[in-house]
């Protein structure tokens, strides 16, 4: 029926307002208003960087089953178990116990309330998995355990992630976790991302280690940070970076060298305090992810809790240094798995040719039906006017991220949309060979065009929605602007174009349409 | 009824011969497609990819590809990419695990060139997240598919269903071959383009078929043949507005949207040509291989 009720007519041009006014929000200055909606440009339109960061649980693990391996030895001690060969081999702990005490094992291992095996109520599982095999005992995380580490080290990894990015000071970082060990980080309006990378790339483990003079069972060869040069470093760890609590870059009077100076927490001023009495004279390390930044001299003890690290650092140098101490260690190294860093100046020039080639592909449609259809044309015309105004609403009240797919997404609707008007043209155009009434005629057109309309544009939604959920970055915007795109399309041509020839035919019934 | 016949284009006419061309592009396709392959990018093959723009057109391609040479860091290629100042370099080597890898090569290369390089674009894609990409972007076209079987099935008759199945299969078969032959790169924004290709290829023969089943049930006495031959030429105008609107809007992103969109536009623009081909050439005479005929549309009816 071509005939609209007055609510119809109201509820259609109601929408089309409303989203006009959410498109026209892009081109007004941006006040913080509620109403004030606006497109978001993806990251290859306004250049910045996309990261994608994977979080390294395989050391946690390492070091997890080593402490379990410590506290293992100590318990089975004190329940007077007979056991030999505890030691750890990839990712077990593995020991020989004596047969009959299998069954007193297993029972001591399962009790809920036992020191090592943690059991997780919300799993229903226990943290260790553990095998038997003759007279040996091979233990291991559980699927639970691990999960357990990952989703902790992810959580943890995110927290000094989103520090260290924030202390750089980037515009609006995008920071978020992805899937059960991943990060995604996106950094808009930043052309050069080394060195966040740099920074994200450091795992930031500092220790306070003595040097010691032979290289004994306690001790590593370690090189330091920058040049070639080894030193004997005694492993056992005398303060770690977790007892400090500030840290800045500054100059030092004396030698006018740029330093990194560092508060420490009580409990660390106290034990600083306690090292450096007891070692004057000796070299104390600074170690920073196994490398010796410097290993100065303890010449005096150090009572206040805060000191400073000197090793030639630039000043830039010294402020990451500082940055990376004072956000704290990751728990695990992160891998960067993925990155795409755009240029502003070639974001610029993607909006500048995206928006230009929109422009003409607009334009060669727009007379393209105007040649085709003529006065019809015009309304197939402004139905596409319509549907881009409408397009731009939806995306700016859905505050969509626009991509140069997206944009290209833009253009395909714009080709893509007359095919609905297109199809309605014809049909009445085949009606009018038969019927007289030009009502009549129009009235069927529309009505046996409406099923094929909908069949058409179904299938290309059917594609936009897989797209979208399995593409990703860019091409997801594309997936937005062609399945929104279609939407507004329907809308358009079903209500806006249908009204529109409907007045036309009705102040013509009488004449001779050509269509 | 049947003077509409005069300014008729007798389409079945031409099915044999062009069917046996579309046979033959499949073939020579596949046959491209499993011996050549295609040229993977970045994005599916993992590596490095690099977008330059230098500040004076002086510099050689061959520079260029001397002081990359000197990094010693595999196989690197290095072409020219829209205008004489920017060029596209492709790293092949992509498990660097070195955050200082960008830098080093943007330092190396503005030292060998004596000016300053500008890195316009770097994708850097390690090979988990390619074979991920690679994975999810298969899926997503069989996924489509899929789906595009699913709903044909239920909206037709099965006749129709193979119908259209084939001919979306014979426009990405031949899509891709073409993208094999011509050695373009395969990225991520072509699997958009494939999935688009899909929908619109299914949309062009839905089209038609629409009108073939109402033909079918409006004639009761006329030979599939025939049928197929009205209806397309019914739909034919349609068929050409929307086909030639879509090229234009297309043909607009490959001129003028800038060169990353130009593999995503050809794709596109060979796939509407080709999609459009085949709902009336390969689609349609399928039904009459399968003998499609009133009964077929009036036994659905009944059920």
């Amino acid at each position: 029926m071509l005939y609209f009720s007055k609510l119809k007519i109201f509820v259609i041009y109601f929408i089309i307002v409303l989203l006009s006014f959410f498109s026209l929000t892009n081109f007004i200055g941006s006040e913080n208003n509620i109403f004030v909606k606006k497109v978001n440009l993806g990251l290859d339109l306004q250049g910045g960087s996309y990261l994608l960061l994977e979080v390294d649980s395989n050391p946690i693990i390492k070091q997890k089953l080593q402490n379990k391996l410590i506290t293992l030895r100590k318990t089975l001690k004190e329940n007077n178990f007979k056991y030999k060969n505890l030691n750890l081999k990839d990712k077990n702990i593995i020991f020989h116990i004596n047969k009959n005490e299998i069954i007193k094992f297993e029972k001591f291992f399962l009790n809920k309330s036992n020191p090592i095996n943690s059991f997780y109520e919300r799993y229903n599982s226990y943290e260790l998995d553990y095998s038997i095999t003759e007279d040996v005992i091979s233990i291991n995380f559980s699927k639970f355990g691990l999960i357990e580490i990952a989703s902790s080290s992810l959580e943890q990894s995110l927290e000094i992630v989103r520090k260290r990015i924030d202390e750089v000071g980037t515009n609006d970082p995008t920071i978020i976790k992805r899937g059960n060990n991943r990060i995604l980080v996106e950094l808009p309006g930043l052309d050069d991302p080394n060195r966040i990378k740099k920074l994200l790339g450091k795992t930031a483990n500092l220790s306070f280690r003595l040097v010691s003079d032979d290289s004994n069972f306690g001790s590593e060869l370690l090189s330091f940070d920058k040049g070639d040069q080894k030193l004997n470093i005694s492993k056992r760890v005398l303060l770690s970076g977790d007892n400090l609590i500030n840290a800045r870059p500054s100059l030092d009077n004396r030698s006018n060298e740029t330093i990194v100076s560092f508060t420490l927490d009580r409990v660390g001023a106290k034990k600083f305090a306690k090292i450096t009495t007891a070692n004057v004279g000796k070299k104390l390390a600074i170690i920073l992810d196994n490398k010796i930044i410097s290993a100065p001299q303890i010449r005096e003890p150090i009572l206040g809790g805060s000191g400073q690290i000197s090793g030639s650092f630039d000043f830039q140098s010294a402020t990451d240094l500082a940055l990376l101490l004072r956000s704290g260690a990751l728990p695990a190294p992160l891998n960067i798995l993925e990155e795409r860093t755009v240029g502003p100046d070639l974001g610029e020039d993607s909006i500048k040719s995206g928006s230009f080639s929109l422009l003409i592909g607009f334009i060669l449609v727009i007379f393209y039906m105007i040649f085709k259809y003529r006065f019809l044309g015009i309304i197939a015309d402004f139905a596409l006017i319509i549907n881009l105004v409408l397009l731009v609403g939806i995306l700016s009240l859905l505050e969509a991220t626009l991509t140069l797919p997206g944009i290209a997404g833009i253009i395909l609707t714009v080709g893509m949309a007359v095919d609905a008007n297109v199809l309605i043209f014809e049909r009445i155009k085949e009606e009018m060979k038969t019927e007289k009434s030009n009502i009549h005629a129009f009235d069927i057109g529309y009505k046996k065009a409406q099923t094929t309309i909908l069949d058409a544009n179904i299938t290309t939604l059917i594609s936009a929605i897989i797209l979208f959920f399995l593409g990703s970055g860019p091409v997801k915007g594309f997936a937005v602007t062609l399945g929104l795109g279609i939407l507004t399309t329907l809308f358009s041509v079903i209500f806006f174009a249908k009204h529109m020839s409907s007045i036309y035919v009705m102040k013509n019934k009488d004449k001779n349409i050509k269509v | 009824m049947i003077s509409i016949a005069s300014k008729e284009i007798e389409f079945s006419r031409l099915y044999k011969r062009l069917n046996i061309l579309s046979l033959i592009l499949v073939i020579i396709s596949l046959g491209m497609l499993s011996i050549k392959g295609l040229n993977l990018g970045v994005d599916f093959k993992g590596g490095t990819l690099i977008e330059i723009r230098t500040d004076n057109n002086q510099i050689k391609i061959s520079d260029i590809r001397q002081s990359f040479l000197k990094m010693n860091i595999g196989d690197v290629i290095v072409k020219n990419f829209g205008n004489d100042k920017d060029y596209l370099v492709k790293i092949e080597l992509s498990d660097n695990k070195n955050p200082d890898f960008i830098e080093k090569i943007n330092n190396q290369l503005s030292a060998d060139l004596g000016s300053v390089v500008n890195f316009r674009r770097v994708e850097n894609v390690g090979p988990k997240v390619s074979n991920e990409l690679l994975k999810d972007g298969l899926l997503a076209i069989i996924l489509a598919l899929g789906a595009m079987l699913i709903y044909i099935w239920i909206r037709f008759e099965w006749q129709f269903s193979l119908g259209a199945i084939i001919a979306i299969i014979h426009d990405v078969v031949i899509t891709l071959g073409f993208f094999s032959f011509l050695s373009y790169e395969i990225n991520l924004s072509i699997v958009a383009a494939v999935l688009t290709i899909v929908g619109y290829s299914m949309n062009d023969t839905v089209v038609i078929f629409d009108r073939i089943r109402e033909n079918l049930r409006k004639y009761s006495k006329i030979t599939i043949i025939q049928i197929s031959n009205i209806s397309t030429n019914e739909t034919l105008s349609r068929t050409l507005i929307t086909s030639i609107t879509t090229l234009l809007a297309l043909s607009s992103i490959f001129f003028f949207g800038g060169e990353i969109l130009k593999g995503f536009s050809f794709a596109m623009i060979l796939g509407v040509v080709i999609g459009t081909y085949s709902s009336i050439f390969v689609a349609t005479p399928i039904l009459n291989y399968t003998k499609v005929n009133q009964k077929t549309v009036a036994r659905e009816n009944s059920e």
